[in-house]
């Protein structure tokens, strides 16, 4: 398969789907907007209002998440690119989420759990950061280590669990996000981790030698979480393309019974795909905290992990594809504040255009058929089982 | 009914499925066309079903032109078709799946009464034991096919098409097929038959077409010689009967003793075998399918659960290991389905190839895949078993089912290996490949290595075998000589003794 197809097969139908997707947003905008709507007798003017609603709405969310020409003319122009600091440092957990579900898809297990492994990852370093005293750069390290290592068991529960009882990840993994969720409540509560003089459920901030660099000054937030994103989006790419036990996975994840009767243990590759998926996850729960948060909060997960599912499917499962849907969806979060403030278009449609996005994805048969895209047999190897499986 | 094809033609971009076709099926003729696979007789079945359009070329149905555009058309004309594989809901009666999209209901309660007195009285004329209130799920493949074609019938077809009716069939059950197209012929109905099967084609056919790479390339009368039709088929002569020296047998290979399996609720499948299989033999495991023969072969590949009793491979005890050293402790494995468990269709060639072998040296080093060492082994294997692919970076899935079995062949029989365990192997396969298939199983015995041959065909049992092991219920009937008459063979594996 040479380089067009290639891309022809994996970016036009999210492209288009992306397309289309801000299309039915701009029609909501308008039709949920009544100054707009007043305007209906007048059609001429009605289309002038119109467009100029959408196009001041979109532009505050690229505003909003890339570059701000407003911030720009002040001090320094650098400043203009706040917006696209913010973005990449919402981008960088779900990159490392996505990560955890795109290489679970792969082996042919769906990974719901992410949640519960973030929250994992995030108590570890968080802990290690606040608790102990270690000199810079092995301060985060250790911190890392330790949140990537619970979470990894974490994760790895549920794979023994599926290789020797037969137990079905989706369960699993739903039940260990509520006992994750609970597990954070409950910690944040115990002496070790509550901040003096608090009772809410807040650790104390961790150490600044723990911290991530701010490689870009302490005006931009953006930290080097985003390099340990893109080196484990780089890994799972070797992992999967490269390595000896990437084959075992996919060829598990393509064919069961086939990676069975070649003498691939099945209970093997389940086991360490959920261990590592687990550490993945970790890894962003991790760099989130000693990057972004530095406080454990009850709250730190957010929807990251259910939010992964989302980006691994529009990343097409692919490493590269996971990375960039995480970029996008960052990009549509943090320019959906914008939107609001400079607009009045409620942030609310950015999570009808995401919505607008998956949904199209899900159904290529739409936008194939909406654009005439040439249907093309697709060998997809993208394929969670499902209650059989 | 007599149904004529004019100068079909079909293309599917630069491939021409159909070129200039034209056929003639007169009124209650049983009219074979055969064909490797790929030759495009489905293809012109499709069309002459409305399941698909031609790009040029006309139907005439009693010598009017007619239009086919969906099967809706082709059913008003008379014309029914049975596909290869069954369109039928298991958990449906057979009743509920002949009235199936033609459902009638009184006041908005589904009314089968009409459609059971139809079926009695189609099994009754046609002498088909068809019980209208059966789940399809707990009747024998056999029987789902007779449904398909009363379902057929209902809707009065005057022209069946069977495409590949006898590939999943056991022999009984290919006779009775074979009884019940000449019953339809004898009421007038005309039957076309697509197959690659020639000894049934010369049973049966009144009229034979040849089919090859989408041209009608001959026809012949039934008494043509299964030779002469291969040939035709082929393109080329094609040896039907391999020369089957006796081979020189060494010592034992394979001692199965006091072998016993059971499924997961428990039940015994396979009940106190024991085999011996010699270096240099290949000894046919026979039996109508579903007699416990998948679970003894896959009881040796360990990817049995309940397994107890003992088997030895040159005097090593298998029971209990993984399927990884069982493998490489130099077992082949040839498993019944290519599709479900011999490839991974969405893998290349290349990594199909090396499923087996790509954790260890050359083809894995410190944890990474070596794409060269995977690479050249590939393309030598592809030349040396003759897989026809563009490229080594094809899927599995993109290949025909003759060059699939080959790849499953090159990596199982390039190991280091001292018994082939061989599960149907030519199943669906066309001649070119059955020959090539067999050729390699009796290359594979005359090096001295030990063939254990699990196959429900008896040609096929006939053609190989050394020793055949009758298996019926779980348990081996007995062991023959391979010059067995068929009749006994089919006597045991009906369980006479």
């Amino acid at each position: 398969m040479n380089l067009i197809q290639k891309i022809k097969k994996n970016v036009l139908i999210p492209f288009f789907a992306f397309i289309f997707a801000f299309f039915i947003g701009g029609l909501v905008i308008v039709f949920s907007d009544p100054e707009v709507m007043s305007n209906l007798k007048s059609p001429s003017k009605f289309l002038t209002t119109a467009l100029s609603k959408i196009g001041n709405s979109y532009l505050a969310v690229f505003q909003g998440s890339i570059f701000d020409i407003n911030l720009a003319r002040g001090e320094s122009f650098f400043k203009g690119f706040y917006p696209l600091s913010e973005t990449i440092v919402t981008a960088t957990p779900l990159i490392l989420t996505g990560l955890a579900v795109t290489l679970a898809f792969r082996s042919g297990l769906f990974n719901i759990g992410a949640q519960g492994q973030f929250i994992f990852g995030a108590i570890g370093a968080s802990y290690v950061g606040f608790h102990f005293d270690l000199p810079p750069v092995i301060h985060p390290i250790v911190a890392i280590i330790t949140g990537v290592f619970l979470a990894g068991i974490y994760g790895g529960i549920v794979g023994l669990l599926k290789a020797k009882t037969g137990a079905h990840e989706v369960i699993v993994t739903i039940m260990l996000n509520y006992i994750a969720g609970f597990f954070i409540l409950w910690v944040l509560k115990t002496s070790v981790f509550l901040r003096p003089g608090r009772i809410d459920p807040l650790a104390p901030e961790v150490n600044p030698n723990s911290r991530l660099s701010q490689f870009l000054g302490e005006d931009l937030r953006i930290h080097v979480g985003i390099f340990i994103a893109l080196a484990a989006a780089l890994f799972v790419w070797w992992l999967l393309k490269k390595s000896t036990l990437g084959f075992k996975f996919r060829a598990v994840g393509a064919n069961a019974n086939a990676a069975r009767s070649a003498g691939i243990s099945i209970a093997f590759v389940t086991t360490s795909t959920m261990v590592l998926c687990g550490g993945l996850a970790g890894l962003g729960g991790a760099v989130h905290v000693l990057g972004t948060e530095y406080a454990l909060t009850n709250n730190i997960g957010g929807s990251l992990g259910f939010d992964a599912i989302t980006v691994a499917l529009l990343g097409g499962a692919a490493p590269l594809g996971t990375v960039i849907a995480a970029l996008l969806f960052a990009a549509l979060r943090t320019g959906g504040t914008t939107l609001q403030s400079n607009t009045g278009t409620p942030a609310e449609i950015i999570q009808v255009i995401q919505a607008l996005i998956v949904l199209f994805i899900a159904a290529p048969a739409l936008i194939k058929g909406i654009f005439r895209l040439k249907q093309s047999s697709t060998d997809k190897t993208l394929t969670a089982k499902g209650w059989n499986g | 009914m007599s149904l004529e094809l004019k100068g079909i033609t079909k293309k599917f971009g630069s491939l021409i499925a159909n070129d200039s076709i034209n056929l003639k099926v007169a009124k209650g003729e049983i009219h074979a066309i055969l064909g490797e696979n790929g030759a495009g007789k489905s293809t012109l079945m499709n069309v002459v079903y409305g399941l698909t359009q031609a790009d040029s070329g006309s139907i005439w149905v009693d010598g009017s032109e007619v239009k086919i555009s969906e099967p809706s058309d082709a059913l008003n004309f008379g014309i029914g078709m049975v596909h290869q594989h069954f369109m039928l809901v298991p958990v449906f009666t057979v009743a509920e799946n002949i009235v199936l999209g033609h459902e009638v209901s009184k006041r908005g309660i589904l009314s089968l009464a009409e459609a059971r007195m139809k079926i009695e009285q189609i099994a009754a004329e046609f002498k088909f034991e068809v019980n209208p209130d059966e789940l399809i799920e707990n009747l024998p493949v056999g029987v789902q096919q007779r449904v398909e074609i009363i379902r057929a019938l209902m809707y009065d077809a005057k022209v069946l098409i069977l495409d590949e009716p006898t590939a999943v069939l056991t022999p009984q059950e290919t006779n009775e097929l074979l009884n019940i197209m000449r019953t339809l012929k004898s009421k007038g109905t005309s039957i076309i038959f697509i197959t690659h099967k020639l000894r049934e084609v010369k049973e049966v056919a009144d009229q034979i077409t040849i089919i090859r790479l989408g041209k009608v390339v001959g026809s012949a009368k039934p008494n043509a010689s299964e030779e002469e039709l291969a040939n035709l088929m082929v393109g080329r002569p094609v040896d039907l009967t391999p020369n089957v020296a006796k081979s020189k047998m060494g010592e034992i290979t394979l001692k199965i003793s006091n072998l016993s399996v059971s499924n997961q609720t428990g039940r015994t499948i396979v009940n106190n075998i024991s085999l011996e299989v010699k270096a240099g033999e290949i000894l046919a495991i026979a039996g109508v399918q579903g007699n416990g023969q998948s679970e003894l072969v896959r009881a040796i590949m360990n990817l049995e659960e309940n397994i107890t009793g003992s088997i030895q491979l040159l005097g090593e005890e298998l029971v209990g290991k993984s399927v990884h050293q069982t493998i490489h402790s130099g077992v082949a494995y040839i498993p019944e389905s290519r599709e479900l468990d011999g490839l991974v269709g969405t893998f290349s060639i290349a990594e199909n190839l090396v499923l087996d072998t790509h954790g260890l040296a050359p083809f894995s080093r410190a944890g990474q895949l070596s794409a060269s060492k995977i690479s050249d082994t590939a393309t030598k294997l592809k030349t040396e078993f003759d897989i026809r692919a563009q490229s080594i970076y094809d899927t599995a899935n993109s290949l025909s089912g003759g060059n699939k079995q080959k790849v499953v062949l090159a990596r199982e029989l390039s190991r280091q290996v001292r018994l082939v365990v061989a599960c149907q192997p030519t199943r669906g396969l066309d001649v070119g490949s059955i020959e090539f298939v067999h050729e390699r199983l009796l290359v594979e015995r005359n090096s001295g290595r030990a063939v254990l041959l699990m196959s429900t065909e008896l040609d096929e049992v006939a053609a190989l075998a050394d020793r055949i092991a009758v298996i019926y219920r779980g348990e081996i009937l007995g062991i023959v000589d391979a010059n067995v008459s068929r009749e006994k063979l089919g006597l045991m594996m009906a369980g006479i003794r």
